[in-house]
């Protein structure tokens, strides 16, 4: 097992994604961050906090619980289910640029799921996809337009996120055989 | 579950599915599926908040709700549950009385079966039916109230309109009164109260109080101001009309006179208290029209979160959760 | 043809033998039980040891159903449940269809009985035509056909006029009335022992009080009227408390209790099966008091007889809703293994009381030859294996019917064989019998 981001390096990497936000998008004005539960949900608001800080401007923020909208080959994942937990989006998507935020990128099922329920919630204008990290292994056609970290790894591998506000750490950790 | 990993066990780790195949009683349940379900309802009860309300958790799934005796009510409530998570829902009312015979229920759960639903919602006039339809079909069955037995979605909705004010179940004393002997509405909140905590009081004419009432773990009086003193949640129950037949009480007057929850009454009771009836009412015999509609009423929050539970439950017994609800 | 029965334990109460005996069978009857008889042309046949040789068993509370409802029970395959369960005879009661209040009915049963050749047969008639409550039968002509006692077993006599009035009838000819007891208004529409239990599982309940509320009455009525009144399938302390005092003061009452009653409770409602309807009877199964005061009651005399109250129900009837079945169990093959599980092996009783129990006294009650081993008593003989490993298979019954809750019990006693009329008719192959027996 090796951690491949520490804490400072997360710091780094977000503070670095909130400069490439402001920069690929015009105005922010329009901008909404939708955080996939859990820890995309905490990555968001960090992220939040990143572009108030950069540019002053609160982007509203949500948070996206994809549980009722995984398919049948999520389901049937190694590893602990998480309960199903409410989705707050408090403000209309509808003519939105969302920014989706997730933790680790892999199949593209997760997204697939986010994206299905984003659409029930209303019609943005574009959604684009924030991971902070890309393990690879796509079974899906899902790219991320922002992404942290290019990490390669094999199917017999896991990649685990721990953030502060849900693990009391942040570390990015690669090890082998399933997830704890 | 793949190779074992080395991991720090502080403690088991929470529930998320519940262990079986079927929902037949709130007497099965743990303390902790119980939460389980509560919790879940959450999540589900802002489904209902949305433009867009439906998910699809349930798609492809074919719900039956197997329905013996009438209920607008609660079939209604399942049905919008199902077509929210997306199943496809089916409703089979049989016509039935202890009269006519007709098919029977095995034989109905057999030429059902063949059908294969993914799950069956059985309401039925007679206790057990739901055990008898759980051993026949391989259908997660749900039980919707069966004869005087349980109404386990009731108590949860119940539950979780009790949690949604109170933000807890230990500890608060629980009035409920009326006709305790004839309930299933009783019996499953009995054993979901006691299980969560609560100091369950119940309170009804002496001829209408099952027997050895205290084995249950709760308090039983006739005396309504003793059962109403300082509760946090009065539960009316419903009088059946023709329980004057059998002599369990002399008349709805009388009825009404003794036990009807009035304002008056209801002044003994927490300044908090809340007013709870798992409908349809019978309005000046159990309980006082300005009690069902003053301001502790919670009487239609009930039927708002009988969706949000009954989500929670299909889901929760649809697999749904991943492997371990198949257990 | 004579037999010589050589060596094994005999238990006669009647004549106070209990002990290594002969006993010597010519043709139909019983010819002489002595030490070391000489064989004298008798087929010899070595009792091993292990197996206790007893009058034959009377199993005097028996559905045979037939005429009326041959898919669950005929007298064919009921006198054959009999011997298999070492009854020597079997009183039928007479909720049949037409119900057994006139002679044909009671000759038609006879009739049956003696193309099936196997357990006796001794028809209980009605107290009232149709056992409606309302008119009298012809009791006489019932008598006359070949009926031991009367009962309107089903429901209870309905009125207590029409009881005092059939008890005084009846006892012209010193036959007794066997009762159902049970207040029908108390019962309503009860399937269940009232009790925690029933109110867990929503079951509506009766009190034991119910039935006691008919045992007063009828003790109460043989006082008035000086006839011999018996108490059906009894379940309830309060039954026995009234039947104590009853004999106590000397009156003409009698009882007998079903094996389940004084096995099972009324937990078993919900466990191991909830809503078995296997464990739906009418008495109902009862309260851990209630099951222990009938032990008691066998142990200190109170209760006369051991009967199955045998009540056969097809398949179906019982594959429903536990409210919608119909009450009762089978029991002529499972009442001699728990009598002797539960009663004899847990030290409750001996053997000589089980004898009593279920050959003495329902032979005197009924008054029909049979529970003693004396020479010229009819050569009617069951043969124990106290110690043989039973395990009860609902599948391989020889009733027609296999309703009950027993299947799979792993019981401590056994019949080796029923022999009739000097017969063997039943011979268990598991009981080490040996052959000419």
């Amino acid at each position: 097992m090796s951690v491949v981001m520490d804490a400072d390096r997360i710091g780094r990497t977000l503070t670095r994604i909130a400069h490439e936000i402001l920069e690929r998008n015009r105005g922010i004005d329009d901008l909404a961050l939708v955080g996939v539960r859990t820890r995309g949900d905490h990555l968001a608001r960090r992220l939040a906090r990143g572009l108030r800080e950069i540019a002053g401007t609160d982007v509203p923020t949500g948070a996206l619980d994809i549980t009722l909208y995984r398919d049948d080959l999520m389901r049937h994942a190694v590893g602990p289910q998480p309960l199903v937990r409410r989705t707050e989006i408090s403000f209309s998507i509808d003519e939105r640029k969302i920014l989706l935020v997730d933790d680790v990128l892999y199949t593209g099922r997760t997204t697939r799921a986010a994206l299905d329920a984003l659409i029930d919630f209303g019609r943005p204008r574009s959604i684009q996809l924030i991971v902070l990290v890309d393990r690879g292994h796509r079974e899906l056609p899902i790219k991320a337009d922002y992404v942290g970290k290019n990490l390669p790894t094999s199917v017999e591998e896991s990649v685990q996120v721990y953030l502060r506000e849900s693990d009391g750490r942040d570390e990015v950790v690669l090890q082998q055989g399933g997830p704890a | 579950m793949s190779a074992p990993v080395t991991m720090r066990v502080e403690e088991a780790p929470p529930l998320t599915a519940l262990r079986r195949k079927d929902l037949l009683g709130i007497a099965d349940l743990t303390p902790e599926e119980i939460s389980l379900v509560l919790d879940t309802a959450e999540a589900m009860k802002e489904v209902g908040e949305r433009p867009i309300k439906k998910v699809p958790a349930l798609r492809g799934k074919t719900v039956v709700n197997l329905f013996f005796e009438p209920s607008t009510r609660t079939r209604t409530s399942f049905e919008i549950a199902e077509k929210r998570l997306s199943a496809d829902t089916l409703n089979i009312a049989v016509a039935s009385s202890s009269v006519v015979k007709g098919e029977s229920l095995a034989d109905t759960a057999l030429n059902l079966e063949a059908m294969h639903p993914d799950m069956i919602v059985l309401r039925h006039s007679s206790s057990g039916a739901c055990h008898l339809l759980s051993r026949i079909c391989r259908s997660a069955i749900i039980n919707a109230g069966d004869g005087m037995h349980e109404h386990p979605t009731q108590a949860l909705l119940d539950a979780f309109t009790i949690r949604e004010r109170k933000k807890r179940l230990a500890g608060l004393k629980v009035a409920i009164i009326g006709d305790l002997l004839h309930s299933r509405v009783l019996r499953s909140n009995i054993h979901l109260l006691t299980k969560m905590g609560s100091d369950v009081w119940v309170c009804g004419p002496p001829t209408l109080i099952p027997a050895d009432i205290a084995r249950f773990g709760v308090r039983a009086t006739s005396n309504v101001d003793e059962a109403v003193a300082g509760a946090d949640v009065v539960m009316l129950l419903r009088i059946q009309l023709e329980r004057m037949e059998g002599a369990f009480f002399p008349s709805l007057r009388e009825y009404f006179n003794v036990f009807g929850m009035t304002e008056a009454r209801l002044r003994r009771a927490a300044r908090d208290v809340i007013i709870m009836h798992p409908g349809p009412m019978n309005r000046g015999v159990e309980i006082a029209s300005e009690v069902a509609d003053g301001p502790y009423s919670v009487i239609l929050d009930q039927v708002a979160n009988g969706v949000a539970v009954r989500m929670a439950v299909l889901y929760l017994l649809s697999g749904g959760a991943g492997d371990e609800a198949a257990a | 043809m004579k037999r010589l029965l050589k060596g094994g334990r005999v238990i006669d109460p009647a004549n106070g033998i209990d002990g290594r005996r002969d006993v010597l069978i010519d043709g139909d009857r019983i010819a002489r039980v002595d030490h070391d008889l000489p064989a004298d042309g008798a087929a010899v046949v070595e009792v091993p040891a292990g197996l206790v040789i007893c009058p034959g068993f009377i199993d005097m509370h028996v559905h045979l159903r037939e005429p009326g409802h041959e898919h669950k029970e005929t007298v064919a395959t009921g006198t054959a449940a009999a011997v298999a369960g070492g009854f020597t005879a079997v009183a039928c009661m007479p909720n049949t269809n037409p119900v057994n209040d006139n002679a044909n009915v009671t000759a038609y049963i006879l009739a049956k009985a003696a193309e099936a050749n196997l357990a006796r047969v001794y028809p209980i008639g009605a107290v009232s035509r149709g056992s409606n409550g309302e008119l009298l039968a012809d009791i006489a002509e019932l008598r006359q056909a070949g009926c031991v006692a009367i009962t309107d077993d089903g429901r209870p006599v309905a009125t207590a006029l029409l009881m005092r009035r059939a008890m005084e009838y009846a006892g012209m000819f010193g036959i007794p009335l066997i009762e159902h007891c049970e207040d029908p208004s108390l019962k309503g529409d009860a399937v269940a022992h009232e009790g925690y239990h029933a109110a867990a599982l929503g079951l509506r309940g009766m009190p034991g009080a119910c039935e006691a509320l008919g045992v007063e009455r009828g003790i109460l009525l043989s006082e008035v009227t000086g006839s011999a009144f018996h108490v059906a399938h009894m379940s309830a302390r309060a039954s026995l408390r009234a039947v104590r005092n009853g004999k106590n003061s000397g009156i003409r009452v009698t009882c007998e209790v079903a094996p389940h009653h004084f096995t099972l409770t009324d937990e078993s409602l919900g466990s191991p099966i909830p809503y078995d309807t296997h464990t739906k009877m009418n008495p109902p199964l009862r309260e851990t008091v209630d099951r222990d005061a009938m032990l008691s009651g066998l142990a200190d005399g109170t209760i006369d007889a051991i009967a199955s109250d045998h009540a056969p129900h097809h398949y179906d009837e019982k594959h429903v809703e536990f409210d919608r079945a119909p009450f009762g169990i089978v029991g002529l093959e499972t009442a001699v293994p728990l009598s002797l599980d539960r009663l004899v092996h847990t030290g409750l009783i001996g053997l000589q009381r089980l004898v009593q129990l279920l050959s003495v006294n329902p032979a005197r009650i009924l008054k029909v030859p049979g529970g003693t081993l004396s020479p010229g008593a009819p050569a009617d003989i069951t043969i124990l294996a106290p110690d043989l490993a039973v395990r009860v298979q609902a599948a391989q019954l020889r009733s027609r019917s296999k309703n009950t809750p027993f299947d799979g019990w792993e019981l401590r006693g056994g019949v080796a064989a029923t022999i009739v009329s000097g017969r063997t008719l039943y011979v268990n192959p598991a009981a080490n019998v040996p052959d000419g027996l």
